[in-house]
């Protein structure tokens, strides 16, 4: 296949940046997304140009590490996956393909399609665990948990941290991600001590870190590889809610 | 140098309580004074600089990813062991430490293991306590499953994801000692040398790979975290940042690398499709459980594999290892896999892949039901293939997967050079010759969790708690040692791209180097390898500055460890005149041709090292006692 990417270069963090067109020739149906690029780039290199940065590790969509927002979506065309779990056999022979970092307040462009996401960090910082120290007593099976919660509370925890619920709203919300943390830890009974002080310093977090409101639109859950669904936002809410009613009444 | 593995007196079941209680401890009130460096925080590092915070350490902690929880460890699917005995099938501590040595063909230290199988039972405890949502069964308790090499289901699991949910535990921990203040958190940094001074471990050179600030850093002791180091081969199930780098640049300032030419290469991956190929994905050896491996019985067989009857199709794990079935460890499927290729059974367009098929399994447990228990592996084998695994047998084929060998430490994880520590994948320690499935996971949390914040007393307590110097002329010679590389790097400006070197390097490794080897090719790599080396110091071509975020420095800097790398494994693969676990050398070999042992000459761990640039590396030996397990030939039949 032969398309075109039009890629957005960015020196870095304060230097202004731009859409780039590069021609992708020869590509194989059956290369990732990524590979693709590194065809395009081992090209780049070949006649002295820089090639374009991005980030990526495990290339099998669970590392959370790639973030390329392609043709206008998080992750590109393809529902419940990561742009390095993409492959060249969902495009077509000619096609135009844009290729642009996440755009967050949040998430400054640190260089080329490269973004700091370390905001996600701090708000797990503050209060995205147990807090048990290392050395407990009590034997696995004396905690039992009903497989439902066990379930449900894995699937919250299925979130890789990549930020495209960020990308993908309007508002540039951190609710999505951060409800898949307080609704893991909700539902398990290793959660409840520190269930009040967790969700209110997660949010607090999140408003300092510059993240938007939430609106409700629904484009987080839309887009997210891991499709966490919008009912742990809705979860999130009761906790907080819950949460401050309790505070106030102490 | 003498070797001395520290291993404690005393029974078995017993020395590792006894040297507990034997190590020095530092006083609470001094621990704060005492500054600690992990390098990774992948599940080894992560726990360990979790806990070492926990304990009142002042830890600083390194990984190059954006991110801690980005870790390699996150890709871990299968599972973890751990001796529970939740099923009552007869699993104990000394089961999981015998079925441990013997996956391992016998080439890990006994005491190092019996320990691993000892703790393995906190860790399930411990992640638990955390949050960590592993499967469970209906009565709300834990559920297991079996893997390879063992006969007993002792693997707690999380989906497919079991790598994920314990590093995003062991990352929430971290998380909480930032948040205390108690470690600070260094990303996208990358360590680049190691600063030795009076034979001390006392701190590292980084590069900042936003800014590219060559930075230093002082501590009374450095973990190195930093995992594997299967990339040598190019091609491998490892992430694509996945490096040797802090372990070589350790190794070259005096740790001796412990067993080098040791690498697993895992029976189920994704066969290679074409020369753009970057990585190799693995589908878990869980699926052994329930899938079938199979060929066609005559060579050259072209049909669909639904149009291949039962009685012309060959279960060639079952066949030769009825007790085990498709369940032997790792190596054998492995090899075996290999041989039927070789044969000309190979299926799909390359030949170079077999079945794995689930249609017995779906017959009887259900579409659903499989699909609850793999949906995820399933489902990823069809983004990548295209194809689906519920109509057609999946196609698979070994990779390169994981590395026994790494960086040599006693008992108490310390390397060679006092002061300086390897935790996880990145140390030789527990695996011998071939790691069991599900084993890693558990060594890393064992290493991170409940060995180092016992053992790293032992000697900080004998060293005094006042701040390093960090004027001491060695930081400054470090630091400028970095940056005349990078310098070197940069301005060579070749011909030849960085991936080229790679990919070179990785076909060698692979030929020569991988799952069977042999004198002839092993000495024609090393040739081959010499003159890549030299080829890439006169024409690499790196771009830009080191001013900046540079993937190709980043790139070039690991690539050149790995050539120094990929030459010490030929060496020491030559060494080896046996064949023992993932290390097949086809001169020795059973007349069945399973791996033939020489416990009489070899019945030790290669220790090298490294006496300067283009000298040879020296060997020393560590020989293994075996005073519990007796020494057979493995069998699985
Ligand atoms: C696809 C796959 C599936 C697997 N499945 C299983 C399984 O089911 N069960 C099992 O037991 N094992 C499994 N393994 C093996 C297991 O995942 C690894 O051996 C283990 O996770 C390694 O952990 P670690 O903490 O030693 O290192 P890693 O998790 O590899 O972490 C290394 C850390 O070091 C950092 N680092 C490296 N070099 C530098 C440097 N120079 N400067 C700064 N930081 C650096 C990295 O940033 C990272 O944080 C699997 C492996 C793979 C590849
Ligand atoms: S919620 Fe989904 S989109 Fe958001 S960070 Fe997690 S995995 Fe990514
Ligand atoms: S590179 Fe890890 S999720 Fe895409």
């Amino acid at each position: 296949m032969n398309l075109t990417l039009k890629v957005w270069r960015q020196k870095d963090a304060s230097s202004a940046g731009k859409m780039v067109t590069y021609p992708a020739q020869n590509i194989s149906p059956d290369m990732s997304f990524l590979e693709m690029i590194d065809v395009v780039n081992e090209g780049l290199v070949k006649k002295g140009e820089e090639p374009i940065a991005f980030d990526h590790d495990c290339r099998e969509g669970i590392c959370g590490m790639c973030s390329m927002f392609i043709n206008g979506r998080p992750h590109g065309p393809k529902q419940g996956i990561t742009t390095c779990q993409l492959h060249m056999r969902s495009f077509k022979d000619g096609d135009t393909i844009s290729i642009e970092p996440w755009r967050a307040k949040a998430f400054p462009v640190v260089k080329d399609l490269v973004v700091d996401r370390s905001a996600f960090d701090r708000i797990i910082q503050a209060g995205g665990y147990v807090s048990v120290n290392t050395g407990v007593t009590i034997d696995a099976n004396a905690i039992p948990i009903a497989k439902d919660i066990a379930d449900e509370a894995f699937d919250a925890a299925t979130c890789i941290g990549c930020g495209a619920c960020v990308a993908a709203c309007k508002n540039a919300s951190a609710m999505l991600f951060l409800s898949a943390k307080v609704s893991q830890l909700a539902l398990l009974p290793q959660g409840q001590v520190e269930r009040d002080k967790r969700v209110e310093r997660m949010i607090d977090q999140m408003e300092d870190e510059g993240f938007g409101s939430c609106t409700n639109t629904g484009a987080c859950s839309a887009e997210c590889p891991k499709e966490i669904g919008q009912h742990h936002i809705a979860r999130l809410n009761r906790e907080f809610i819950t949460a401050k009613i309790s505070s106030s009444n102490k | 140098m003498k070797l001395d593995s520290k291993i404690p007196d005393g029974p078995l079941a017993e020395k590792w309580s006894r040297h507990k209680f034997n190590l020095k401890l530092v006083n609470p009130a001094n621990k704060r004074k005492y500054d600690v460096i992990v390098v990774g925080t992948g599940l080894a590092g992560a726990a360990a600089a979790a806990s070492l915070g926990e304990l009142g350490y002042n830890v600083k902690a390194f990984c190059f990813q954006d991110s801690p929880r980005r870790a390699h460890s996150i890709a871990a699917q299968g599972g973890i062991n751990a001796a529970k005995n939740y099923r009552n099938d007869g699993d104990s501590v000394y089961r999981l430490f015998y079925d441990t040595v013997k996956g391992g063909d016998y080439r890990a230290r006994e005491a190092n293991v019996y320990r691993l199988a000892e703790v393995s039972v906190n860790i399930i405890d411990q992640c638990v306590a955390q949050g960590v949502p592993f499967a469970r069964e209906y009565g709300g308790l834990l559920d297991n499953r079996s893997f390879g090499g063992a006969q007993v289901s002792r693997t707690f699991y999380a989906r497919g994801q079991t790598g994920q949910q314990l590093l995003l535990g062991a990352y929430s921990a971290l998380s909480r000692m930032v948040d205390e203040g108690k470690v600070k958190m260094y990303a996208r940094t990358e360590m680049l040398d190691l600063v030795v001074i009076d034979g001390h471990a006392r701190g590292i050179v980084t590069r900042d790979l936003v800014t590219g600030a060559i930075e230093t850093h002082s501590a009374h002791a450095v973990l190195l975290c930093t995992g594997g180091y299967g990339n040598v081969f190019y091609l491998s199930t490892n992430a694509q940042g996945s490096n040797v780098t802090a372990a070589w640049r350790a190794h070259k300032k005096g740790a001796f690398f412990g067993n080098p030419c040791f690498t697993q290469i895992h029976p189920t991956c994704i066969p290679v499709t074409g020369d753009h190929q970057s990585k190799l994905t693995l589908m878990s050896e869980s699926l052994r459980n329930d899938g079938r491996v199979w060929v066609p019985k005559a060579a050259g067989d072209k049909r669909h594999p639904s149009e291949i009857p039962e009685n012309e199709r060959d279960y060639f794990l079952e066949r030769k290892y009825p007790s085990f079935g498709n369940l032997v460890p790792r190596d054998v499927a492995s090899r075996n896999a290999k041989e039927m290729c070789d044969e000309g059974r190979g299926v799909g367009q390359s030949g170079l892949a077999v079945y794995l098929d689930f249609a017995d399994s779906i017959k009887r447990l259900g579409e659903n039901a499989v699909r609850a228990k793999y949906g995820n592996l399933f489902d990823m084998y069809h983004q990548i293939t295209g194809e689906n695994p519920y109509k057609e047998p999946m196609r698979i084929y070994p990779a390169v997967h994981y590395t026994m060998g790494g960086l040599w430490v006693d008992y108490n994880l310390m390397t060679t050079i006092p002061g300086l520590y390897a935790l996880g994948e990145a140390n030789f320690s527990d695996h011998g010759a071939n790691r069991l499935g599900a084993s890693a996971l558990m060594q890393g949390l064992a290493d991170g969790y409940f060995v180092i914040p016992y053992t790293i007393g032992d000697y900080l307590a004998t060293i005094c708690p006042k701040p390093v110097d960090t004027t001491h002329p060695e930081f400054a010679a470090a630091k400028k040692r970095v940056e005349d590389r990078i310098q070197t790097l940069l301005s060579i400006k070749g011909t030849k791209t960085v991936t080229e070197y790679h990919r070179e390097l990785g076909k060698i490794m692979w030929e020569y180097c991988g799952m069977a080897r042999n004198e002839e090719g092993l000495k024609k790599a090393l040739e081959m390898i010499r003159s890549l080396k030299a080829d890439f110091w006169k024409n690499v071509n790196v771009l830009g500055t080191n001013e900046e975020l540079n993937q190709q420095l980043e790139r070039a800097g690991r690539v050149a460890d790995f050539i120094e790398l990929g030459e010490l494994m030929v060496i020491d693969a030559l060494n080896r005149d046996e064949s023992c676990g993932g290390h097949f050398r086809e001169e020795f070999q059973t007349e069945e041709g399973e791996a033939k042992r020489n416990d009489t000459d070899f019945c030790y761990v290669a220790a090298w090292e490294y006496t300067g640039e283009n000298q040879p590396e020296v060997l020393h030996k560590e020989e293994l006692k075996f005073e519990n397990v007796k020494l057979t030939q493995r069998s699985y039949k």
